[in-house]
């Protein structure tokens, strides 16, 4: 097929498996890390701003790929021998939970300060007026750019070719290096990458569209 | 019996700007008092105090046997007796209007969903609503949506609602239905506090009309003070047609 061979092709998309996983990855990961950082980034709290301001500004004063080296070569240089897909997706948390915390900090600053005054004279707790006034309208906001940066989430997996790890890029690679067909080989992996990426780009589109109307 | 609102002395400053300035004012429990005055004399700001949501830096003040001006005051406690009602409203957008009413009374008083839904009829009903319970803000005219809110608080079944300035931001033909759910409160007894610019309604409802003027009391007393100030100030900002 496309003068590939079907163990070829297959390689090839099991790379793109492998992308999904990582991606996931970053994503889960980059929630995990990012909600506390979005939560610490808008505290009232001396230090906590402070502290997650000065982890996302270092986080995105860095090259994603580099990233990818220290958090690979670093661990092993600790005497533990980590697979690259551990290192990767520890450097993909790292870089969206960055990105993720700023967006969701954003999101729930975006949320008029009268709507915490007016939960604060309803007698409610902060944790209380934060769960049921802020966040559900802070959620609405939040959620068309987080789909939108989920689409960032998988592009950017393709940096860990960098430390060898087998996701859609460096399966391509492998494959162009087996059959001398740059053109042909990387046209597939663009179009798989597009095809994950492009409903997602509809999809924040639509969330989009639908939060402008209300 | 105590006044239920006491400032003594009061002092607010912003910075070098002295907002409060001596400000001395009881709220009788039941008593409905209103303040009027020029933008900047600090009938918001006085307002604002009652319920803690500004810090007064000097003076003392007491709302519901509480001493405010204590640094280990408990708000959120002065706050299940104390109601405000603000001029932009501040309904929660996602939640629909009983949603909106019952909200605090069952996380804070711990209502359950039967109860606390039969509360919301009830305040609902006080403020003419009861058919909008199942809508949400945005499908409100503004004068609705600020029944709704005058609702909210009626909710937590104060023992003193503010309004503050409460009709400013609504169209003038929607302020009446607003104003005549004020004075159904009045009626009933309810302690409130008011700062409002609807000159006629301040003069109507009030036990006691009191004119704030750089920060201070400046002059106080029934309705009748509209037609005899006693100072000059009163009586430039009466003539001024405000």
């Amino acid at each position: 097929m496309f003068g590939l061979t079907i163990e070829q092709l297959g390689f090839i998309v099991r790379g793109a498996g492998w992308t999904i996983v990582l991606s996931l990855l970053g994503f889960v990961g980059g929630t995990l890390v990012g909600l506390p950082i979005a939560l610490a980034r808008s505290s009232n709290n001396r230090w906590l701003p402070r502290l997650s301001a000065a982890f996302v500004q270092l986080v995105q004063g860095i090259p994603l790929p580099v990233i990818m080296f220290v958090v690979y070569f670093g661990i092993s240089i600790g005497g533990f021998d980590i697979p690259a897909l551990v290192a990767a997706g520890i450097a993909m948390t790292l870089y969206s939970s960055a990105y993720l915390g700023e967006i969701w900090k954003g999101s729930i600053q975006a949320i008029p300060s009268t709507q915490w005054e007016a939960s604060e004279c309803l007698a409610l707790t902060p944790v209380q007026g934060f769960v049921y006034v802020i966040l559900p309208q802070a959620v609405r906001v939040a959620i068309p750019p987080t789909v939108g940066f989920l689409v960032q989430i998988v592009k950017n997996t393709s940096y860990s070719v960098v430390i060898g790890f087998t996701d859609l890029t460096y399966a391509a690679k492998v494959i162009n290096n087996a059959t001398f067909r740059p053109f042909l080989v990387f046209t597939i992996a663009a179009g798989i990458y597009f095809v994950i990426c492009y409903p997602m780009s509809l999809l924040s589109r639509k969330f989009e569209r639908s939060l402008k109307r209300s | 019996m105590d006044p239920i609102v006491r400032f003594e002395n009061v002092r607010k400053a912003y910075g070098s700007l002295e907002v409060l300035h001596d400000l001395t004012l009881r709220v009788e429990e039941g008593d409905v008092v209103t303040l009027i005055g020029r933008s900047g004399s600090g009938k918001s700001t006085a307002l604002r105090c009652i319920n803690g949501l500004e810090k007064i830096n000097g003076g003392a003040l007491y709302v519901c046997g509480r001493a405010l001006h204590e640094a280990n005051v408990d708000l959120r406690d002065l706050r299940k007796e104390v109601g405000i009602v603000f001029q932009s409203y501040n309904l929660f957008p996602h939640l629909t209007v009983r949603q909106n009413v019952t909200l605090a009374p069952r996380k804070v008083k711990g209502l359950g969903a039967a109860e606390a839904n039969q509360l919301a009829s009830h305040v609902l009903g006080q403020v003419g609503l009861s058919e909008k319970a199942d809508n949400y803000p945005e499908q409100l005219s503004g004068g609705q949506q600020q029944r709704v809110a005058i609702a909210r608080s009626l909710a937590m079944q104060p023992r003193l609602m503010l309004f503050d300035e409460v009709t400013s931001a609504l169209d003038p033909e929607l302020t009446g239905e607003v104003l005549r759910v004020i004075e159904k409160l009045a009626a009933s007894g309810m302690t409130m506090v008011l700062v409002t610019h609807e000159m006629a309604f301040a003069r109507s409802v009030a036990d006691q009309l009191v004119f704030m003027h750089k920060g201070t009391a400046w002059e106080t007393g029934k309705g009748e003070i509209l037609d005899n100030p006693s100072t000059p100030e009163l009586r430039q900002f009466v003539g001024s047609g405000l």
